[in-house]
């Protein structure tokens, strides 16, 4: 089985969220970029596919330069090869047909991504890449077997969770769930070493349209300061009478 | 051209997130002088809508989609615009919808913006506003495409009663065998509890409860209230309750009327997956936990004492104001 692994290169959840000029574009100043979260926890499970199940994993990034230490990382957790996209993430769409293009012309069976990037929050890069490639697709996945071609597959929905049969080629779209927390690896000298003198192939991008551009950036008006109470029938009485919540 | 919106129900009952897509569409109806056309797969009275503001329901009775399927439902959606010939199309963000909006966008070659917040700030050119970077920011977003398709943040723009005349037609969509090459084989969810999604108040807890057995009282604030249960990325790794209840980053996002935090220190993550909810009460011994400069009202002291108090306090005031 060949696996894709989309990789997001996000600010880490820490990170402060600041503009710059004029409040048209994201500050790098000082922001530690990581895996996006949901993509980690779906590169963990395709290094389980590789482990007990002979699977080769590719990751991918679409993204200047400056993302490639996080395709490195990606490489020593234990991905066997990386791809970047040598163009910026403009949008979605845009993302997406360049991704579904090298996982048509790559011939993979497995793609996974995130349910979301943590940055632009746009959830849809997985689902279109899938509806690009004509492949199946599984958003929200918190467990994910393969077996042969066919693949099962739980998908976390409001209140709950169904299980959904289905076969490859297919996209999934990983979250918490499709791994654990406590599954997570983090890369030890020996696959930083190795990560080294792994191949990162640069591919130039194909020539395709946006269809969304972002034309500013606000931030939320500063909350006002907590009340605070020391009995809950004050409590009581504010959210009854002043916030009318309940 | 009308705006359309896609009206989600779930055992034939429209979702309140339905009503509020509704109110939505019609504010850029008007914006636009046009009407809004609502699609309904398998919903119940379709003729509600109208009290929102649709002039017209596509009502879809297959029994191919009694249940979800994200393919089949976004070639519906989509085959539903083109007969309409709408270029905006309005989606909730509810698990479904953001399962099929990314193969509506592709069906319909049409530009998405996720998790908008509120009116178009212009039509020409489309300008939308929607959070980014979990709720720390807002960003305005031209869509360049013809098509429009829009996704609405739960709970930001609300639901607005506007009576309207409204007509019923039945439509049939065609699909493919390829819409059901993902099966659904089984659903667990439990129906008795009122789930983190449909709430309009949470309730959850962190590890200031100290373990698992503590959180009977957490449960009866929750039923006195109609609440839904959450809980911290610690308490959920720890065990002590189930992953399907952490809210934050990497777990659900909470955009309910009322989040009541109890123990929870307001790690940043935390707060980015619950800070669209309107208000936000805090029970914390710790002065210094982040969460109370995200609070709107805040005890500090402890959990232990405050929430028994509040669960007295507040069955009287349920059945004084019943």
């Amino acid at each position: 089985m060949k696996i894709l692994v989309c990789i997001s290169h996000v600010p880490d959840t820490t990170s402060k969220i600041n503009f710059t000029d004029g409040d048209s574009k994201f500050d790098t100043n000082g922001v530690q970029f990581v895996i996006n979260p949901n993509d980690e926890f779906g590169l963990t499970r395709a290094m389980w596919f590789k482990e007990k199940q002979g699977a080769t994993v590719h990751v991918i990034n679409v993204g200047g330069p400056e993302t490639e230490p996080t395709l490195r990382k990606a490489l020593a957790i234990g991905a066997d090869e990386a791809i970047r996209v040598n163009t910026p993430a403009t949008d979605g769409f845009y993302v997406a047909k360049q991704l579904a293009n090298v996982a048509k012309e790559g011939g993979y069976d497995l793609v996974i991504g995130g349910r979301e990037s943590i940055d632009y929050n746009g959830g849809m890069v997985p689902g279109m890449v899938a509806k690009l490639t004509g492949a199946n697709f599984v958003n929200m996945c918190i467990n994910l077997e393969v077996e042969g071609t066919n693949a099962t597959a739980a998908r976390e929905i409001d209140g709950g969770k169904e299980i959904i049969n289905t076969s490859l080629p297919l996209v999934v779209a990983g979250q918490k769930g499709i791994v654990q927390e406590a599954d997570l690896r983090i890369p030890n000298m020996r696959g930083i070493m190795q990560a080294r003198s792994k191949p990162l192939n640069v591919k130039e991008p194909i020539d395709t349209n946006t269809e969304t551009k972002i034309t500013g950036f606000s931030k939320p008006d500063s909350k006002g300061a907590v009340k605070l109470v020391d009995n809950v029938d004050e409590l009581i009485k504010l959210l009854h009478q002043e916030a009318k919540v309940i | 051209m009308s705006v359309l919106v896609y009206t989600e129900s779930e055992g034939g009952t429209f979702k309140k997130i339905a009503f509020e897509a509704v109110s939505y569409a019609k504010g850029i109806a008007d914006m636009l002088g046009t009407s809004v056309t609502a699609v309904s797969i398998n919903g119940n009275n379709p003729d509600q809508l109208g009290k929102y503001g649709a002039s017209k329901v596509l009502q879809v009775s297959n029994d191919q989609l009694q249940n979800f399927n994200a393919s089949a439902y976004a070639d519906t959606i989509s085959q539903a615009a083109k007969n309409e010939a709408s270029q905006v199309v309005i989606i909730s963000s509810s698990a479904n919808s953001k399962y099929l909006a990314p193969l509506l966008a592709v069906n319909m070659e049409a530009g998405f913006v996720p998790n908008v917040t509120e009116l178009p700030t212009s039509t020409s050119p489309f300008n939308v506003t929607s959070t980014v970077f979990s709720n720390k920011a807002f960003a305005t977003t031209e869509i360049t495409t013809e098509t429009k398709l829009i996704g609405l943040a739960k709970n930001a723009f609300g639901i607005l009663e506007n009576e309207t005349s409204v007509t019923t037609e039945g439509f049939a969509p065609s699909l493919s065998d390829s819409d059901f090459n993902t099966k659904v084989t089984s659903v667990e969810k439990a129906n008795d509890k009122v789930t983190i999604a449909d709430a309009d108040i949470v309730v959850s807890a962190g590890r200031g409860l100290k373990g698992p057995e503590n959180w009977g009282m957490i449960e009866e604030l929750a039923e006195i209230l109609g609440a839904a249960t959450a809980c911290s990325k610690p308490v959920s790794d720890l065990g002590w309750r189930p992953h399907s209840e952490h809210v934050g980053q990497t777990g659900k996002p909470v955009s309910s009327n009322l989040y009541i935090a109890i123990g929870i220190s307001g790690a940043i993550q935390h707060l980015a997956g619950v800070n669209s909810s309107k208000v936000k009460v805090v029970i914390n011994n710790d002065p210094e936990a982040p969460f109370f400069k995200a609070a709107d009202y805040g005890i500090v002291g402890d959990a232990f004492e405050f929430v028994p108090q509040l669960i007295e306090k507040l069955k009287e005031f349920k059945s004084n104001n019943a």
